[in-house]
């Protein structure tokens, strides 16, 4: 009995240990990028770094706002593409598929997700570059911000896709069923019942899709050109930024740590912290819109 | 529902971070030993292990030179790491590894910093312009090359080419091969921020080969047929011009120790400039310097 009891206890204890090391890790990569990136931060200045426009490290200059116009507009590319995609994919399954469709789909989708993102940027240098070339606009290389974006779209797919599908699946079943006996159509039912039911998780699932498309890396350095530029149209039609080339803040992390030393490593580690405060403000900005929901 | 999406939120902020973070720490292996060794240079009794690091068009280069060196000497253990031009210099320079590597010249900035180092150039590499065959240009000069790079040059037919706009690819800040380019293209005017930027030579090669009207710069070991080598001043670009000067762009391949080296590094060093060492590096696409 008493060593029931004894065992009993220590495996929560363990299991408390290991919860207790996931956030202890996130904790100390928090910390140390933080210490790293501090010289930067104190030498340079936060706000030249946020808003500098310029990037030479040769010439000590770190200003971080082609790098985050680049995330920025990467990211919306992404959202356009990606999010109506991927609502329509979770409608599809979560309201209309039979089950033996939903049942090959679901699995698609999920293996999306387990692609390496390194096989996502080969696809896209291969395949969607000469694509995006293939549009007439003079000084379009094809890496830029269209092919980029093309890439996230369909990587931010399974993050969206399935939560998006289990806040619908959440609505109540006694919505739709009343909804149907008022005489609307199936059609009418979704946009006008479900989605709306579900929007809070909806919006959720969208905002942890951007925070995926935000840290992806090495998927971009191979499509997007690297250049340090604000992207700007190529001719007057505004679309046209989306031809242009761009870096993103975890490429620039990427593309020169390697060679980084002294505050051009520093700035490096700079440029961590502040994609790190972003993905926690989306975070939790999820979060908060899930409690909402909930309450 | 919560749960599911904290658990998910966690794993987002993670990846971020380490996609963010996790790539290349420098190398600040501490100096493994090397004075435990007391033979001198071909005595088959040298033994014990050194450190190099640094740039990364040295690397592959370095490791066949120490396969070799410990083919001959068994108890000699030679570890290889990258890092860069400028890790090679500065980890040699705070004696951090016996032997640093760059792949370019050493900044006058660097000997101020560093007063104790000892430059030994065991190769020498040149810098080919390559473009895509689309371009229809296969000879540039030394100015137009600069003026492309600069961005003053934008379409094709300035040079001679078919019209269309040039499409520059480059390397990224801090790579050797950009800074060599730089100090002997450039002439002190900077590459355009709208070039195409591509962290390896392997990838800059890709980024030719498939975009038409492109235009970018290689390493000598990197160039094959799917890219245009352009003749520079009317030189082509080959191991005999640049072995004699003729070809404008060569850059120096250097190994850096803190004062005059000794035992395994310098056994190393020596072997490296003997004819069989020289030897090695001819067969890679460098040329020998002796």
């Amino acid at each position: 009995m008493r060593t029931r009891f004894i065992v009993d206890k220590s495996v929560g204890y363990f299991l408390m240990l290991m919860a207790l090391t996931s956030i202890l890790a996130v904790f100390l990569i928090g910390f140390f990028t933080l210490r790293e990136g501090l010289p930067a931060i104190s030498e340079i200045g936060l706000g030249r770094l946020l808003t500098g426009s310029v990037w030479r490290p040769g010439l000590e200059e770190f200003g971080l706002v082609p790098m985050i116009a680049g995330s920025v507009l990467v990211t919306i590319g992404a959202a356009i593409l990606g999010v109506p995609l991927a609502i329509g994919c979770a409608v599809f399954l979560a309201e209309i598929a039979p089950r033996w469709m939903s049942n090959i789909v679901r699995p698609a989708v999920e293996l999306l997700a387990g692609i390496p993102s390194v096989v996502y940027g080969l696809f896209g240098m291969v395949v969607l570059v000469p694509l995006a070339r293939k549009v007439p606009v003079a000084g379009n290389s094809g890496f830029g911000l269209l092919a980029a974006s093309a890439v996230l779209a369909v990587m931010i797919l399974p993050t969206i896709t399935n939560i998006s599908e289990y806040a619908i699946r959440l609505v109540p079943r006694e919505y739709r069923e009343g909804s149907l006996a008022l005489g609307t159509t199936r059609w009418q039912t979704i946009t006008r019942v479900i989605l709306p039911s579900a929007r809070s998780g909806i919006v959720a699932a969208i905002i942890l899709g951007i925070g995926r498309a935000l840290g992806e890396t090495i998927a971009m350095i191979m499509v997007i050109g690297n250049s340090v530029i604000i992207p700007r149209p190529l001719n007057a039609n505004p679309l046209t930024i989306f031809l242009s080339q761009a870096r993103t803040l975890t490429g620039n992390i990427a593309v020169e740590i390697n060679y980084a030393t002294g505050i051009h490593e520093s700035a490096l580690f700079a440029t961590g912290v502040i994609l790190f405060v972003l993905i926690m403000l989306i975070n939790s900005s999820a979060r908060a819109i899930m409690r909402e929901r909930t309450r | 529902m919560t749960g599911k999406l904290r658990a998910l939120a966690l794993a987002a902020g993670v990846l971020a971070i380490v996609g963010g973070c996790g790539e290349g720490e420098q190398p600040e292996q501490g100096s493994s030993g090397a004075p435990d060794t007391t033979a001198t240079v071909g005595q088959p009794a040298l033994s014990g292990r050194i450190s190099v690091a640094g740039s990364t068009t040295v690397q592959p280069l370095a490791e066949l030179l120490s396969e070799a060196f410990s083919a001959e000497y068994p108890d000699v253990e030679i570890t290889v790491q990258g890092g860069g031009s400028s890790v090679g210099v500065k980890s040699a320079g705070e004696g951090t590894v016996e032997i640093g590597m760059a792949s370019r010249e050493i900044k006058n900035s660097e000997f101020e910093e560093f007063p104790g180092i000892v430059v030994h150039t065991i190769a020498r590499d040149g810098i080919a312009i390559v473009s895509h065959p689309d371009a229809g240009v296969d000879r540039l000069t030394t100015e137009q090359v600069r003026n492309i790079f600069n961005g003053e040059i934008t379409d094709w037919s300035e040079v001679g080419g078919s019209a269309g706009p040039v499409i520059t690819v480059a390397r990224e800040e801090g790579s050797g091969t950009r800074a060599a380019f730089e100090e002997l293209v450039m002439d002190g005017t900077l590459i355009t921020g709208g070039a195409v930027l591509q962290p390896s030579n392997g990838a800059v090669r890709t980024t030719v080969s498939t975009t038409p009207m492109s235009i970018g710069f290689l390493s000598f070991g990197y160039l094959d047929e799917t890219v245009r080598s352009i003749a520079v001043d009317g030189v082509l670009p080959n191991e005999e011009t640049a072995a004699s000067g003729e070809y404008p762009v060569v850059r120096p391949l250097n190994m850096i120790t803190l004062g005059q080296p000794e035992g395994i590094s310098k056994a190393w060093l020596d072997f490296i400039m003997s004819p069989d060492g020289q030897a090695i590096v001819s067969s890679e696409g460098y040329i020998a310097v002796n």
